[in-house]
């Protein structure tokens, strides 16, 4: 038995139980349960009909959960407790459940811990390893955000924005702990872009697996971060490099751009290149422009400083650093970068210095600092 | 969502608005205290922004390596150090301003003569240790 396959099923036995009139909460907390005691019971004894199991004691859980409820308040059920005949509908369970995770009133904390719960199939414990922080307020985070989801119209398709902003970053949690949060984010993106008709669903898809593409080669030896100029580039997963990009391609040539298309038409462009120097920056510059177009930030503005670092020389890299705030995350790191290729190496030995004690991760923290270090050595301090 | 770090210090942090020594409470005062702070931890349980809370004994010494094969040195008690940490809250949160919005509430413990003592807390924010998914 394989996790993933249990995993898989959840969305589906959650849908199952809200179409026999469970609430959605009730319903996700029942499939949770059930789900526990299938990875404790199917490794010994699969069953024949995985989902039929998990329906079947989920609405078991469901049933006992609402009948001491309904005893406590001294009221009827308000369910049928013999499930309809026929076997459930296959429309799709997933995509509605997608929107309520990510629904707009809640917090992107509480919506990335629920989309993992009851579209993931992630247990309570995994979520809580994965974000290191205690169970128990793990499992208080995601039953508050489905009160605030309480009363909510359960037809109504919810903003895909935000479904997408979401997913994203679940990816961008990366892989601290033994649940693979980015390989997750791939799964459920994968799974949405399936169900759905948007090409920034595929756009989204695209842009993780071109970033997912690069990740063996992204940390070198006991965890340090390898940039992209020195990465392996042999060791890029070009399985997905090219399923990034025929996904990207089918998306673009239905000529509705948008930012997830955008960007993942400039990580499409350094997956093509073999070597930083044979990038095609100045077509990356041109997709920075399209992507500002599109959603104008302080963090684009300054990946595109450094595009045109490489483009048209650090002096033009510079020019366009200076027009932003320097309080900016990573803009010390960009900074110091650009000073170094214009061969100003003692102000950039600084400025890496001043950048690795702004850091905000680990791993970039000690970057950083060896790359102060390495152009001391340079300028012969070391 | 990101973790911060609350440090309450024995010495070390300016003077608090009700500077009065825990050893000058009354017990009401001692229990009042004590029920502020579980009631704190369980109501960021429930809004599920608690990691971790402990409290430190103020003895202690500092220790190094005395080189190979010789035992370790220390040095202490800290009556000389300026700085002294009395515990910690650690507490994750969608952003900075939540964190201070809960030290706020942390600082508002309260002290002698029921007032709140309105101390001096250290917020810290943690580096993340994770592997980036992008560059």
């Amino acid at each position: 038995m394989n996790e993933s396959l249990v995993r898989e099923l959840v969305p589906a036995v959650i849908g199952v139980l809200v179409r026999r009139g469970a609430d959605f909460a009730a319903a996700e907390d029942a499939v949770q349960e059930a789900l526990i005691r299938a990875l404790g019971a199917w490794p010994d004894d699969p069953p024949r009909d995985p989902k039929g199991w998990l329906v079947a004691v989920a609405w078991h859980k469901f049933l006992d959960a609402a009948r001491t409820e309904s005893s406590r308040r001294g009221r009827e059920l308000a369910v049928d407790v013999e499930p309809p005949p026929g076997p459930a509908p296959a429309t799709d369970d997933s995509l509605w459940l997608y929107f309520l995770c990510a629904h707009p009133s809640l917090s992107p904390g509480s919506a990335v811990a629920l989309t993992l719960r009851a579209v993931g199939g992630l247990t309570t414990r995994q979520i809580a390893a994965a974000h290191l922080v205690p169970e128990a307020t793990m499992a208080q985070r995601i039953s508050r955000a489905k009160r605030r989801l309480a009363g909510l119209p359960l037809d109504r398709p919810g903003d895909l924005g935000t479904v997408l902003r979401v997913l994203y970053l679940v990816f961008n949690e990366g892989y601290s702990g033994d649940v693979d949060l980015a390989a997750e984010a791939v799964r459920l993106t994968r799974q949405l872009a399936a169900a759905t008709d948007d090409p920034e669903v595929a756009g989204l898809l695209a842009l993780m697996l071109l970033h997912h593409a690069r990740r063996a080669s992204r940390t070198g030896p006991g965890g340090r971060l390898v940039p992209l100029a020195e990465q392996d580039r042999s060791r890029w997963d070009t399985g997905l490099i090219a399923e990034g990009v025929a996904v990207l391609q089918a998306a673009l040539a239905r000529d509705r751009l948008g930012e997830y298309q955008a960007q993942a038409a400039i990580a499409a462009l350094h997956a093509d290149a073999p070597s930083t120097g044979e990038t095609d920056w100045v077509q990356i510059v041109e997709w920075y422009d399209e992507l500002l177009g599109l959603a104008d930030s302080p963090v684009v503005r300054l990946n595109r400083a450094v595009a045109v670092g490489e483009a048209d020389g650090p002096q033009a890299g510079l020019a366009e650093l200076s027009k932003l705030d320097p309080d900016l995350p990573r803009y010390l790191a960009v900074h110091a970068y650009l000073l170094e290729r214009a061969g100003d190496l003692d102000r950039a030995a600084e400025l890496y210095a001043e950048a690795s004690r702004r850091a905000g991760s680990v791993p970039e923290r000690d970057h950083l600092t060896r790359a102060a270090a390495r152009v001391r050595v340079l300028i012969g301090e070391l | 969502m990101a973790k911060y770090l609350l440090l309450k210090h024995y010495r070390g942090a300016p003077a608090a608005e009700n500077d009065v020594p825990m050893d000058r409470w009354t017990p009401e005062e001692l229990t009042a205290h004590v029920q502020y702070m579980e009631d704190f931890a369980k109501r960021i349980e429930a809004t599920g922004e608690y990691v971790d809370s402990q409290a430190l004994s103020p003895e202690g010494a500092f220790v190094r390596s005395g080189g190979e094969g010789k035992p370790p040195v220390t040095d202490g008690p800290f009556a000389e150090t300026k700085d002294l940490i009395a515990g910690w809250m650690i507490i994750d949160v969608e952003s900075y301003d939540r964190a201070l919005e809960l030290a706020a509430e942390l600082s508002e413990a309260p002290g002698a003569g029921g007032r709140p003592i309105r101390e001096w807390l250290e917020l810290r924010p943690f580096l993340t240790a994770g592997h980036p998914a992008t560059e």
